[in-house]
């Protein structure tokens, strides 16, 4: 614990022909660490996932996640690297709907390797993996996980999607905007379902909310416009 | 493995369209491997609607039309050839059997052909199959008995012991009638779809019988008449016939017969060896058959072009999907290769169900189209040709699925791992 999961360093990235749309001096964040980072649309946060997940590579500056400078690989090893290391839970509409919700949660295990390995290590099977993480955020019945997922409430979708995101135990979880489509009761509830779900299986968590009321729940906030010193004069 | 259970997965998420598009690829399978099945069986069918004769003669003219007169009862005979010519090779060793025809009559628009009863024993049409009648027996020694092929007697409705009077000439209506000499039915055919079925067969003696006070064309008025009990009396030997049919005691004599009785020095002859002729005969009509053949290959491509827009219309709704799919790890390959093996899954479907579409209607139309067309579809396995154009349409569906595919993969590395709504 406590040793950097995430290092950006002077990390500079612009689309073709435009100007920067990101420019990061400096971010970490460390493993175990849950953090609240604040981005407005338009701030650039969606191509700073894509930077973290490896999707893009940046114009200049250095992306290390465990140690592994991410621009250096290839796009298929970049790939590779997101699916073992990361677990993604987007804003709605998270889930292959004509899959089962047990489904959704195992694909995953089939694509990365190393995280069927490891849910196969702590679980006995993928299956009894995903049907674990299910019960533990309260999707316990079993004709439950065998529903097609868009028969599920967005709710329910949204904690299928953060067992889906933390099976194979990957090192980092990154949740953006998970909870704008809840209502303010289930929203923390959520959060603290993704909280204690994150700390059992050792993940760090970056949540990415322009919703300032959750800033609190986290061991740590900031806003990507601070960050982001290409964002500065924009908002002015 | 997996990509694959995905694929289908996600057609039976949008079964509907999927449905259609393999419904479609079905029908066009379909009917490309019913065209390329009656086409064969049409030309074998052709070929074989007469067998078992080696040689046919008839007076010099061209073989088609010799074929197209002594089989298929099309046109006409330029000129008869004498009795004596006939009795000439009927005698010969190397003959085996002999059949004479005498044709030029005919009763409401089919075909009368004179006779004698080794027609029915030797005439052999389709995989060697002798004629059979349905009902009654073949005619016998009075000149006044016909046998009826099977449409003639169901499209007349005729049965045994009817009465009917022949026309003189082979127009559909005919101002002169051999009325004074009616005929008696006595047998029926059973269906064979070769022209036998539309004939009237009678003996050369009954042929000989109708026209024996006919002089230069018409008949004797008055006194000149002779009347049917007459004509029973008397000698009906012909002395000239149309042409005849052979069957010889080995096939290895049939070349040298054949130039030998085109050689004929007493008669202009011509001999011809029917599957020849009915080849040549095949080459004329073979334009039609290929166009046939070329059409149901479009209607394939349209098929297939029918699926690449279903998919190509979806990429565009199921961006999501692929970001999805992307974000558990699959890679841009992966997105490609489930588009390739949905277009390939499609295709599976519509060529398993198209063959089971030609199955089932070569099942229901078997029997139909053996008695109306004397065409014997049979229920067997694809044969090599037909695997062939299978395997090619599964090529070109894989070809079709890479359009797809490529764009998914372009579209998926744009979009990573960003969620289009």
């Amino acid at each position: 614990m406590g040793q950097p999961l995430i290092q950006l360093q002077d990390l500079v990235f612009a689309w073709p022909g435009q100007a920067p749309l990101l420019d990061v001096p400096a971010f970490q964040l460390d493993a175990g660490e849950a953090v609240f980072l604040k981005g407005p649309s338009g701030s650039g946060k969606t191509t700073l996932l894509g930077l973290l997940g490896g999707v893009t590579v940046p114009e200049r500056g250095h992306i290390r996640l465990l140690g592994q400078d991410v621009a250096g690989l290839g796009q298929g090893a970049r790939d590779r690297f997101r699916v073992d290391h990361t677990g993604y839970i987007f804003q709605q509409f998270n889930l292959l709907p004509f899959l089962s919700v047990r489904e959704n949660v195992e694909l995953p295990c089939r694509f990365s390797a190393s995280r069927k390995t490891r849910a196969e290590q702590r679980h006995g099977s993928v299956a009894q993996a995903a049907q674990t993480l299910l019960a533990h955020l309260g999707l316990d019945d079993s004709a439950l996980q065998a529903r097609r997922a868009d028969s599920l409430s967005i709710g329910q979708q949204q904690r299928v999607a953060a067992a889906r995101a933390l099976i194979g135990q990957p090192e980092l979880v990154i949740a953006d905007e998970p909870t704008s489509a809840l209502d303010a009761d289930t929203r923390e509830a959520f959060i603290s379902l993704l909280f204690a779900e994150c700390r059992a299986a050792g993940a760090s968590l970056l949540f990415v909310s322009h919703d300032q009321s959750l800033a609190p729940l986290f061991d740590r906030h900031l806003s990507l416009a601070e960050l982001n010193r290409a964002a500065k004069p924009r908002e002015v | 493995m997996y990509l694959f259970r995905l694929a289908l997965a996600s057609l039976a998420n949008r079964r509907f369209t999927a449905f259609l598009t393999a419904f479609a690829i079905a029908l066009s399978v379909c009917l490309l491997l019913a065209v390329e099945r009656v086409r064969t069986e049409a030309r074998a069918s052709f070929a074989s609607t007469i067998s078992g004769t080696d040689l046919i003669v008839g007076a010099r003219s061209g073989s088609v039309n010799l074929l197209l007169y002594s089989v298929f009862r099309i046109g006409n005979a330029t000129n008869n050839i004498r009795w004596d010519s006939y009795e000439h090779y009927a005698k010969d060793p190397r003959v085996k059997w002999a059949i004479p025809i005498s044709l030029g009559d005919s009763h409401r628009g089919y075909r009368v052909m004179g006779t004698t009863g080794d027609y029915f024993e030797h005439y052999q049409y389709g995989r060697r199959q002798h004629l059979e009648l349905s009902q009654g027996r073949a005619f016998a020694t009075d000149p006044f008995e016909v046998v009826l092929g099977a449409e003639v007697a169901e499209a007349l409705h005729y049965t045994l012991g009817d009465k009917l009077v022949l026309a003189h000439g082979v127009a559909a209506i005919s101002l002169v009638k051999h009325d004074d000499k009616p005929f008696t039915v006595v047998g029926v055919l059973k269906r064979t779809g070769t022209p036998v079925d539309r004939t009237l067969h009678i003996s050369l003696g009954g042929m000989e019988a109708i026209h024996i006070d006919w002089h230069n064309g018409v008949p004797a008025r008055g006194a000149g008449r002779i009347s049917a009990e007459q004509a029973r009396t008397m000698d009906l030997q012909p002395t000239a016939i149309t042409a005849f049919m052979l069957g010889l005691n080995s096939k290895i004599a049939t070349f040298s017969l054949q130039r030998e009785i085109n050689e004929y020095r007493s008669e202009p002859l011509l001999a011809i060896l029917p599957g020849v002729a009915l080849q040549e005969l095949w080459s004329l009509m073979g334009t039609a058959e290929q166009a046939l053949f070329v059409v149901s290959l479009f209607v394939v491509l349209t098929g297939l072009i029918g699926m690449l827009t279903a998919i190509l219309t979806s990429l565009n709704e199921r961006r999501r999907e692929m970001a999805i799919l992307r974000s558990v790890g699959a890679r841009p390959w992966h997105i490609a290769g489930l588009l390739v093996l949905e277009a390939l899954a499609l295709a599976g479907v519509g060529i398993v169900a198209g063959l089971g579409l030609l199955y089932a209607g070569i099942a229901l139309a078997q029997g139909y189209v053996q008695a109306n067309y004397g065409l014997f579809l049979p229920l067997a396995l694809p044969s090599a040709h037909e695997w062939t154009l299978l395997a090619i349409i599964l090529g070109a569906a894989l070809l079709m699925g890479s359009v797809p595919a490529w764009r998914a993969y372009r579209q998926s590395l744009a979009d990573g791992l960003s969620i289009h709504l």
